[in-house]
């Protein structure tokens, strides 16, 4: 631990909300209750497609406790908005893509499992959910259309005005020039892969109370969100039509998000919407079963993509050809994911010169897929590096020497890749290289024989990745379709005796924000982080706020408050200058004081905020009185944390069991503030990805049919399932932002799948197996294995 | 979850007039299944009858080596007792995980008979006979078919009796999700002979399966069962392990499980 009065950058402070956590004093959206309290329950449908003809309430309607009963056709009547999807892409010839309405409660047809229907509005819990059993739905079951490629080739239409199922065909690069590359090519190396879907799993699942007060026309609604303000903005103007003002979007403490509780989703607008109906407060929290079923879920990517090379391995091209699931509907930021969130990360870490990636976006009749921890630059680093890694297998070069010999050299940054991006900074070689000698890659063959030993096959992946975080310049996400701006907003308000309240638009819901943020006040204005509090999730407090996800809290939101800062300490200084009637020009501030350079006259900054607040000596004729600024902070780049992981895995040939037996991970998140809270985040990453890579995988039936809709059957990863890590830091710093912060959220499920399954090809290559599949399951092992026989 | 009534009973001959009198009635032992099954809305009894409060249910009484374990015995208790042989405490101590293990009970598993339940497995392969208020079964003809049992309405079983194994041992290979065995395997050699019986596979519950039974008859040493390979034609196939998977496991937990033996 550090010295208790070092509560600055670089100080690993215990985390502050974690005695209200750990005591249970957290206050979660579903601890939240209203006076005159009724409780929604949502009738969901049970097939993946079918025509809803009609919806019979009658018998719900007249059964104990119902306050009311609400179906798709009550909101048509009522002019209620679909959900609208808050970025556009388009075709490659220039079409918009097709964006089909998402309605609240289902209206002409259900298009996937858990599809909400109708919801009945009751005094009770019990009540709701038992009259919600008498309603009758008359639905024509269609053919679901559940497997991509099928649905590209004539499946069943998920939206009738979406051909082929084809949201968009997307590309960027010049397909012309890179198959030139290809042809000349002394060696190209292809793979075929399929990103499989994951479901987010939230410890906390998702719930909304909405509160209308008749008397002022005030709407208030409690959400389970990472981002309030976008809530009241997608709801408020495309839902509802409630303006701002009349509007509050609270969201409290909220049990993890991974990506899911971004988007907007069709229960908060409805409860907010009910509870003007029924003019009472109406609360909807989900039950587990319901969040398989209607949380985003993540990835589900199937991929052709091939690399060329010259004989010495120095990589020429790239292509990639990516079948990405939207699911039954838009999510708010789905179209993003595999494009923006994507393919622009196909450079990764090295220097290829030439890159093309075709997107086809696809519906289908599975629940909507968004962003999930990683968003987009995970399925990239997954297909970049497994096909280095293959290439290295073909070719007979190190693993080492030819990510080593492609890289991006640490003197040519900034670095402007084909594919859109400029990274501004990195070292490549320096995570490469601690990664290799903290994993201690020399003793493998060692521990390899060792483990042949016991019967058991040992091997030994590596990934190196880069990530595009901290979204985003608004100005280069506008070109490219976002329909709002991704700036952040600070709200700092010294107060009279010194501390400090910091108002963020950055929500916090797991990441730590109230001790991280708290940190960066304690580094610039020299105050203990005990006398720094974070508000954040309520609309109503903050000025404004654009949200957490994509790793952008630190680096945008952090940046924010920084600016903020800047402001204070200008203004102060003008009142420094006036109270010790020196120029302003003279006054340096440092360690918390305010000293006229060069003199022994000085303010502690306590004295100058309580001199803002009781200005009797004070410049009233120039400054107002009042320490407390706002600033807006809109990035000019995206950051760029990049890193290796090494992973050590060893296989039992005879079940197919995989055992993940160590994990090194070397990451560059930029200038650290808490290197603990920085080693949980990699933790929490890592854990995800061994999860995506070894365990957990969503699956359909053909009729569309969740197969894994409870943790019967979906595998999560569990304390057992993982090592002990070993994780360390070599930052660069980010160029462009005060904090020189780039982010360290996703780090860990982005760079650690490929390094997992490169490992398993490196144990089962003596067997001539060069592929598994995710999940790499003890049955998938088995399979490659029987099938290399 | 609907609402039920709550019966408990003091002695056995009670607990059956109350199972039979209700409409519906179902007995609950541990709940580890019932109650999670009502909670799901995937059984719906009208009455509850609790066996917790039979006092002479619980118990763990051995006479040489054979065993007799009292119905509501906890599966924490049987792994923790010195009256058991190894291979039935170290069976115990495996079943779910540490919650489960001190509610459930050895007469609630056998009664409901699991598919993927280990007890049914150690039943079979050891010849245990399953005691009720009416009489007794061997475990032969005890587990009739998934979740099947040759109990009667509002039959009671109360003990569960094993004879003494030369050599036993079970293993068991789980799902990675719900950690209940995709393949479960117990052998046991005894004055009649080899018994291996297997959980988790097969389409109508536990099982013998000869075939490694024959193999090992002669010859109880894992090598015996090298080569062998058992049939795939009456297993379950689901996302985890598909027929032909488990076949191939339970000929691997059954080596496991001879090896253990010593």
């Amino acid at each position: 631990m550090p010295d208790g009065n070092n509560t600055g950058i670089g100080a690993s402070v215990l985390r502050k909300e974690d005695r209200r956590f750990i005591t249970g004093k957290g206050n979660y959206t579903d601890d939240i209750n209203r006076p005159g309290q009724t409780y929604a329950h949502f009738v969901r449908s049970e097939v993946a497609h079918a025509t809803l003809n009609g919806v019979d309430t009658s018998a719900a309607e007249s059964a104990d406790g119902v306050v009311a009963v609400f179906t798709g056709a009550d909101l048509a009547a009522a002019e209620v908005g679909g959900l609208p999807c808050g970025w556009a892409l388009t075709f490659q010839n220039g079409d918009p893509m097709v964006e089909p309405g998402h309605p609240i409660l289902a209206q002409g047809k259900v298009r996937h499992v858990g599809d909400p229907i109708a919801v009945v509005i009751a005094e009770t819990k019990k009540q709701a959910k038992s009259a919600a059993a008498l309603i009758k739905t008359d639905l024509q079951q269609l053919p679901a259309v559940v497997d991509m490629t099928q649905a590209v080739e004539g499946g069943e239409l998920v939206h009738e005005e979406a051909a082929n199922n084809i949201c968009y065909d997307w590309a960027i690069g010049d397909k012309g020039e890179v198959d030139k590359i290809f042809e000349g090519a002394d060696h190209v190396t292809s793979i075929d892969i399929v990103n499989n879907r994951l479901i987010p799993n939230a410890m906390e699942p998702r719930v909304a109370i909405g509160d209308f007060d008749d008397s002022s026309g005030d709407y208030t609604l409690y959400t389970t969100t990472q981002n309030p303000h976008v809530i009241r903005l997608l709801m408020g103007a495309f839902v509802l039509q409630i303006p701002e003002h009349k509007l509050r979007v609270v969201a409290p403490d909220v049990g993890g998000g991974f990506g899911s509780k971004i988007f907007h989703y069709a229960e908060e607008a409805l409860v907010t919407w009910a509870s003007a109906q029924v003019n009472r407060p109406v609360k909807w929290t989900a039950d587990r079963s319901e969040a398989f079923m209607s949380d985003a879920h993540g990835r589900d990517h199937v991929t052709k993509a091939s690399l060329a090379l010259d004989k010495d391995g120095k990589f020429l091209g790239l292509k990639e050809e990516t079948l990405a699931n939207m699911g039954g509907y838009l999510s708010t930021f789905a179209p993003a994911i595999p494009t923006y969130m994507h393919s622009v990360l196909m450079a990764g870490v090295y220097t290829t010169p030439v890159i093309y990636s075709n997107i086809i976006a696809v519906f289908t009749n599975t629940v909507p897929v968004d962003a999930y921890r990683g968003a987009g630059r995970p399925e990239a680093t997954y297909i970049l590096e497994r096909l280095v890694d293959r290439a290295a297998r073909e070719m007979g070069i190190d693993q080492i020497e030819i990510r080593k010999k492609n890289f991006i050299p640490t003197d040519a940054f900034p670095y402007q890749t084909p594919v859109a991006l400029a990274y501004d900074s990195g070292d490549y070689f320096a995570t490469l290289d601690t990664a290799v000698k903290n994993a201690d890659v020399k003793g493998f063959d060692k521990r390899k024989k060792a483990s042949a030993k016991d019967g058991k096959l040992r091997g030994i992946g590596f990934s190196t990745y880069v990530e595009a975080c901290g979204a985003a310049p608004s100005a280069v996400a506008g070109a490219l379709g976002a329909r709002a701006g991704l700036y952040e907003c600070a709200n700092v308000r010294v107060h009279p005796t010194g501390s400090v309240t910091v108002y963020t638009g950055s929500h916090s819901h797991g990441q730590g924000h109230e001790t991280a943020f708290a940190q960066l006040v304690s580094e610039k204005l020299g105050v203990h982080t005990d006398a720094v509090d974070i508000v954040h999730g309520d609309t109503e407090k903050i000025p404004f706020g654009m949200g957490t996800y994509g790793s952008r809290s630190l680096a945008v939101g952090g940046t924010a408050i920084d600016k903020a800062m800047d402001k204070i300490i200008d203004k102060a200084t003008k009142i420094v200058s006036h109270i010790l009637e020196a120029g302003e020009g003279d006054i340096e501030f440092k360690d918390g004081a305010f000293t006229v350079a060069g003199t022994d006259k000085s303010m502690a900054f306590g004295e100058v905020a309580l001199a803002a607040y009781v200005p009797h000596n004070y410049p009233l004729e120039e400054l107002e009185p009042g320490l407390e600024e706002t600033a807006f902070y809109d990035p000019t780049n995206f950051t760029y944390p990049g890193g290796c992981h090494v992973c050590e895995v060893e296989v039992d040939p005879t079940t197919g069991v995989t055992e993940v037996v160590s994990f090194t991970a070397a990451d560059d998140p930029g200038i650290v503030v808490n290197p603990m809270i920085v080693e949980g985040q990699v933790h929490g990453g890592i854990a995800q990805g061994i999860g995506q890579a070894l365990l957990e995988g969503c699956a359909y039936d053909e009729n569309g049919q969740l197969l894994t809709g409870s943790y019967m059957d979906y595998t999560m990863p569990r304390a057992d399932n993982l090592p002990s890590y070993q994780v360390s830091t070599e930052s660069t710093e980010c160029t462009h932002n005060s904090l020189g912060v780039k982010g360290c959220g996703e780090v860990g499920a982005i760079g650690s799948p490929p390094a997992v399954i490169n490992a398993i090809v490196d144990a089962l290559s003596e067997l001539g197996v060069t592929d598994v599949p995710m999940p790499a399951t003890s049955q998938a092992v088995w399979r490659a294995i029987q099938a290399a026989k | 979850m609907s609402n039920f009534q709550y019966l408990s009973a003091s002695a056995l001959d009670e607990a059956a007039a109350k199972v039979k009198g209700a409409q519906d009635g179902a007995l609950l032992a541990g709940g580890m299944t019932l109650l999670p099954s009502i909670k799901l809305g995937l059984s719906d009894p009208s009455d509850v009858v609790d066996l917790s409060g039979i006092g002479d249910l619980a118990g763990i009484s051995a006479d040489g080596g054979a065993v007799t374990i009292g119905a509501m015995t906890r599966h924490a208790d049987v792994a923790g007792s010195s009256d058991v042989p190894g291979y039935l405490a170290a069976l115990a101590g495996g079943i779910g995980d540490p919650q489960v293990r001190n509610r459930g009970t050895i007469g609630g598993s056998v009664a409901n008979n699991d598919p993927a339940a280990d007890y049914p497995a150690a039943c079979l392969a050891l010849g245990a006979t399953i005691n009720t208020d009416q009489g007794s079964y061997s475990a032969d003809d005890f587990f009739t078919g998934l979740f099947e049992t040759a109990l009667g309405d509002g039959e009671i079983v109360t003990s569960v009796s094993f004879p003494a194994a030369d050599k036993a041992a079970y293993q068991k290979f789980t799902s990675p999700a719900s950690r209940y065995a995709l393949v479960g395997v117990f052998v046991a050699s005894g004055s009649d002979g080899v018994r291996v019986a297997v959980t988790g596979c097969g389409q109508g519950g536990v099982y013998r399966e000869s075939g490694l039974e024959e193999a090992l008859d002669g010859d109880f040493s894992a090598g015996a069962l090298d080569g062998k390979t058992v049939s795939s034609d009456n297993l379950l196939s689901d996302i985890h392990a598909a027929a032909d998977y488990r076949a191939h496991l339970i000929v691997e937990m059954a080596k496991r499980a001879v090896a253990a033996c010593g």
